[in-house]
């Protein structure tokens, strides 16, 4: 039997404010535990919650970025259970009422074909904090500095057909949350982590099968090996007669598997009801229409843009646009030398291949975008060539020069393209070779187009890589023949 | 010293009669005295009391005093008190020193009242009776086989004694209202929203509303003032400036329209209760006031409505105490689950564990729309009776109470306490404001009149209350409780 | 709506209070004639009428995203049962 998957996922989002969306303890990372969970945060008696406004202004603009309709208002409610890390006894969320409505996120395919994936809603929530496992005589230990965090929670539609779509959707996801600036997006950090909904059914069947819920995945690698595995299970589940159940699992990335988390807990009963505490958040338009117009242009229309304005690939648009940061720096090296092809080349190419060597995150670039722009210049106006541009380019990420023009100089790599000059070489190069003239001259014509190269090479070493490669060539071959 | 009004210990004090560290001693000595036998604090803060009087003494001596120093009040114990135990009647929280101030706490504190301690209450205000205590009954100085009513029992029987000249409560189904009834003492509900709750421990948040009790409205409106006011750390208080409650106090009553819904004169009033409501009403009348009988029709849905709500919030609200960051925890429990139910159910007592069932019940899957979702319609409705009625009159009038107090252990069924409440419960599902004034006696027992107003009408409340009480005296009486141990 | 010896089990075990058999007995008796009080309500027609949770019509205001808190811990926790390390101990959690 055919069967076809279908995917659903639950993206948890950090937002990067810097105090929490309740109460104004700070958001950092790593702090020593529990120095970061203020009176509110511990769900001390008495204490209260209070909006944070940044909260609900990245929210809204996760709700443009994605095209959904704002509601004007929403509403907070309250998801009632008992848990170590959960100080409240309930965790405030919105169930009926979320701030954003249904949009859509585009996705880009390997093959490079977009697909549009729905997303239900998102809302805004607040984080547990973390219980840690290390033993303390048998019992386990609660911080809560990550209590009252905010999270944005976007809700897909069971839109995803594979692993590699819903890797695509959680990239796109981060992409967009990058773009905007609205959470670094470390998913090392937690700062983005997924549920994933995994159920299949025969190709053609319009019912969906029983779906599992895989916790907690926080990797784009780890979403596709949770997916792959989730799926063979359930095939080879039904395949041999039984029955996938509803139930709730954990990936485990050492043994790659998931597995049913067993809780003797029945099915759960959250008690949602609207959180007395917190008042209707009501939107009004122009504070919607004021953060749309500010908006920072979006992966999907940059995408479109790169291809349509720039001429760039599709492949090459999808890739130069996936981070905020990686279209910046292109950006920028194209408008320093003039040149989207070029540039983007470069950028994909020498520079790239360079940061994966070394594992550094273009930010941390040690080539700047102008620096690299100035270089591909540099080429462009033929004042070094190829070869040269690769010395120069590794001359700048070791900071031997601050500029290429610098380096160009300090180590003589200016092409020459005097032909005087260059004549010269050759002559010299042909009076030391007499062999390889007479090789030349003894075969066929058709085949002297390969043999040429021998020349051109002692002509470029002859020059310490700096002649000019085409008229070495021009040249090389009107003397040759002329012995011919 | 233990008789005078906030504003006539004031006087006093400006004109050098006696100092704040006197008056504080004073009052200190009666607590010492009796309170052992009226139950009416949790703790008691000497050290903190006699402090906080030097300094306001100190301030006087300076000439900076404002109309609130050197006066001394009482707290209820659901008012988060840094460095002082905040238990809410509670075994769960007996432990509890609270890290930090309430709202009204702070804001009292820099008006330089002088804290004298934390009164005895139902735990986490669940109860009319002050009966639900884990620290014990509170008796009714009128006569101590009563009760004093509640929750906000020991603040009301606390100043009814003269213990404290003015105490803070809190009102979620007439827990200002009816203690004060009870007691012979004026209490003010404001309206949901005028004071803040922040520091105030939780039973049911859009019920919950904090507010003094003193002898006279004169002096529940020198500290509505002083507690009023938007605070940026309770999203539900309102941003809306805090007019001057003791200004308005001598407006003339001539034109006044009160309206007495009639479904707070009907079946299960005490007709001795009645009658002296009726007598309160015709001092208005003889003041300039006129009378018209009005509807509430929606009055009989408000106990039915309170008893969904408020258990709801409350499941929720008390799902913090869970014995790890604070309160009772279990002796060695074996595994976490053990931790929750036993820390839970050793540290609660019997009315809250109650009221915890009700609400998680009620909303739980399946009984939620029936329940839940119905009883905020009601809501919607009792408070649409009260906005339409005051389209016709200015105040509503009526018993604060059916009854006077109860005999101690009079109430042992759950639903016949509830029912108690009839008159004061819709005001907190509708969020508007209440005062019960003293209002005469059935035998040895107080009446309290309740005046109703709408949203936001606290001077009004005050100033109709204050021109009852320059017009009667039954605000005057004092227990001989208090007397003979003067 | 009838309430049953399973309901107050089941409440009890969601809100993670310790009810005997016994005690739970008590409160079948004690609930189930709250809620025939709390039924009245089901004879009221409230078609349309719109659920009312706040009792004032006011919105949420906004707090500016600013950092005004800060480390209590030593303080926060001078009343918490058991604390090791800065953090809150409680019996072993299995995931």
């Amino acid at each position: 039997m055919q069967w076809e998957t279908v995917i659903g996922l639950e993206v948890h989002v950090q937002l990067a404010t810097r105090s929490k969306i309740f109460s104004g303890a700070s958001t950092a990372f790593g702090a020593e535990p529990n120095t970061q969970a203020c009176a509110v945060d511990l769900g001390l008696p008495g204490v209260l919650p209070v909006l944070n406004e940044a909260a609900v202004a990245m929210a809204v603009q996760f709700g443009l970025a994605i095209h959904a309709e704002i509601p004007e208002v929403s509403v907070f409610d309250r998801k009632n259970y008992f848990y170590p890390d959960l100080p409240k006894g309930y965790q405030t969320s919105q169930m009926y009422h979320p701030i954003v409505g249904a949009g859509e996120v585009e996705i880009t395919l390997d093959d490079g074909s977009t697909k549009r994936i729905r997303v239900h809603h998102a809302h805004l929530e607040e984080d547990a904090g973390k219980s840690l496992h290390e033993d303390f005589h048998g019992m386990t230990g609660v911080d809560l500095n990550r209590a009252g965090t905010p999270l944005l929670e976007i809700v897909s539609e069971p839109d995803l057909r594979s692993a590699k779509e819903a890797a695509a959707y959680l990239k796109a996801i981060h992409s967009i949350v990058t773009y905007l600036g609205i959470s670094d997006g470390n998913m090392a950090e937690g700062s983005m982590r997924c549920d994933v909904n995994v159920s299949v059914r025969p190709r053609g069947q319009e019912a969906y099968g029983t779906r599992a819920e895989i916790k907690n995945v926080n990797s784009f690698r780890f979403v596709e090996r949770a997916i792959a595995f989730e799926v063979e299970r359930q095939v080879e589940l039904i395949e041999d007669g039984g029955k996938v159940i509803q139930e709730t699992r954990l990936f485990d990335p050492d043994r790659d598997e998931t597995r049913s988390m067993r809780t003797k807990e029945e099915a759960n009963d959250y008690r949602y009801f609207p959180c007395p505490d917190l008042l209707p958040v009501v939107l009004d338009q122009a504070y919607v229409d004021h953060l749309r117009s500010n908006l920072p242009e979006l992966p999907a229309e940059k995408r479109a843009r790169f291809e349509q304005e720039l001429g760039l690939s599709a492949y090459d648009a999808s890739v130069l646009s996936a981070t905020r940061e990686m279209a910046d720096f292109f950006e920028e090296a194209k408008n320093v030398c003039g040149d989207a092809k070029q540039a983007a080349n470069w950028v994909q190419g020498e520079l790239s291949g360079a940061l994966n060597r070394e594992g550094l995150p273009i930010a941390d670039s040690p080539v700047s975008a102008r620096q690299l722009g100035e270089l591909i210049a540099r080429v462009m106006d033929d004042t070094i060539n190829g070869k040269a541009a690769k010395q120069v380019f590794q001359a700048l990420w070791n900071g031997q020069g601050a500029s290429a023009d610098d380096i160009i100089e300090a180590q003589g790599l200016k092409q020459v393209t005097d032909s005087g000059a260059i004549e010269a070489m050759i002559d010299q190069v042909i009076a030391e070779s007499p062999a390889q003239v007479a090789q030349y001259r003894d075969a066929e014509p058709d085949k002297r187009g390969k043999m040429i190269g021998y020349f051109v090479g002692q002509v470029m070493k002859a020059s310490r890589g700096t002649a000019n490669p085409q008229q070495v060539n021009q040249l090389l071959k009107e003397k040759l023949d002329a012995l011919c | 010293m233990h008789d005078k009004t906030l504003v006539e210990l004031a006087r006093a004090l400006d004109a050098g009669e006696f100092s704040s560290r006197e008056l504080t001693q004073h009052l200190l000595g009666r607590i010492d005295r009796l309170d052992g036998e009226l139950n009416s604090f949790i703790t008691v803060t000497f050290d903190q009391a006699l402090a906080a009087a030097d300094a306001a003494d100190a301030t006087r001596a300076k000439g900076n005093a404002g109309p609130l120093t050197g006066l001394p009040l009482a707290l209820k114990d659901i008012f988060c008190t840094r460095g002082v135990k905040t238990s809410c009647g509670s075994k769960m929280l007996d432990s509890f020193v609270s890290p930090y101030d309430a709202t009204v706490v702070e804001k009292l504190r820099a008006a330089g009242t002088v804290s004298l301690g934390k009164t005895n209450m139902d735990e986490f205000a669940m109860g009319s009776s002050n009966e639900n205590s884990h620290y014990g009954p509170v008796h009714n100085p009128w006569d101590f086989t009563a009760v004093p009513g509640g929750s906000s029992g020991g603040s009301a029987a606390a100043v009814a004694a003269g213990l404290v000249p003015a105490a803070m409560g809190t009102d979620t189904g007439g827990s200002i209202r009816q203690p004060a009834a009870f007691c012979g003492i004026t209490g003010l509900k404001p309206t949901y929203g005028r004071v803040s709750r922040y520091g105030i421990i939780a039973y049911a948040s859009s019920l919950d509303q904090a507010g003094p009790m003193a002898r006279t409205a004169e002096d529940c409106a020198l500290l509505l003032g002083a507690i009023a006011g938007h605070d940026l750390r309770d999203s539900t208080s309102v941003a809306r400036g805090v007019p001057g409650y003791s200004k308005e106090l001598a407006a003339p009553l001539n034109g006044l329209k009160i309206g007495l819904p009639r479904e707070y004169f009907g079946d299960g009033l005490d007709p001795a209760v009645e009658k002296a409501t009726r007598e309160a009403i015709a001092v208005f009348e003889s003041l300039g006031a006129s009378v018209r009988e009005v509807s509430l029709p929606h009055t009989h849905y408000a106990i039915p409505a309170y008893y969904v709500i408020a258990p709801a919030e409350a499941s929720s609200n008390l799902s913090r105490y869970d014995g790890v960051r604070f309160g009772h925890r279990c002796d060695n429990p074996a595994d976490l689950i053990d931790l929750y139910k036993r820390s839970r159910a050793e540290g609660f007592g019997d009315e809250v564990k109650r009221r915890i069932l009700i609400g998680t019940h009620t909303l739980s899957e399946g009984f939620f729309d029936a329940y839940y979702k119905k009883a905020q319609q009601v809501r919607r409705l009792i408070r649409q009776d009260f906005l339409d009625t005051f389209e016709e009159v200015d105040v509503l009038m009526g018993p604060a109470s059916p009854t006077p107090a109860f005999d101690l252990g009079a109430n042992k069924d759950p639903v016949s306490m509830y029912l108690q409440d009839i008159y004061t419960i819709a005001v907190n599902l509708a969020g508007i404001p209440g005062i019960s004034v003293p209002a005469g006696f059935v035998g040895q027992r107080p009446v309290g009149l309740q005046i109703l107003g709408s949203h936001f009408s606290e001077a009004r409340l005050l100033n109709v209350a204050h021109q009852f009480q320059q017009a009667t005296d039954w605000h005057r009486r004092r227990p001989a409780f208090a007397e003979e141990n003067a | 709506m009838a309430l049953e010896h399973a309901d107050v089990q089941r409440a009890a075990h969601l809100a993670r209070l310790g009810l005997n058999d016994d005690e739970a007995a008590g409160y079948v008796d004690d609930l189930g004639r709250i809620l025939e009080m709390v039924d009245m309500l089901q004879a009221l027609d409230t078609e349309g009428v719109a659920p009312l949770a706040h009792p004032l019509d006011a919105t949420q205001r906004l707090r500016a995203d600013e950092v005004t808190e800060s480390d209590q811990r030593d303080e926060f926790q001078r009343c918490a049962p058991a604390v090791e390390n800065g953090l809150y101990l409680v019996p072993r959690v299995v995931e």
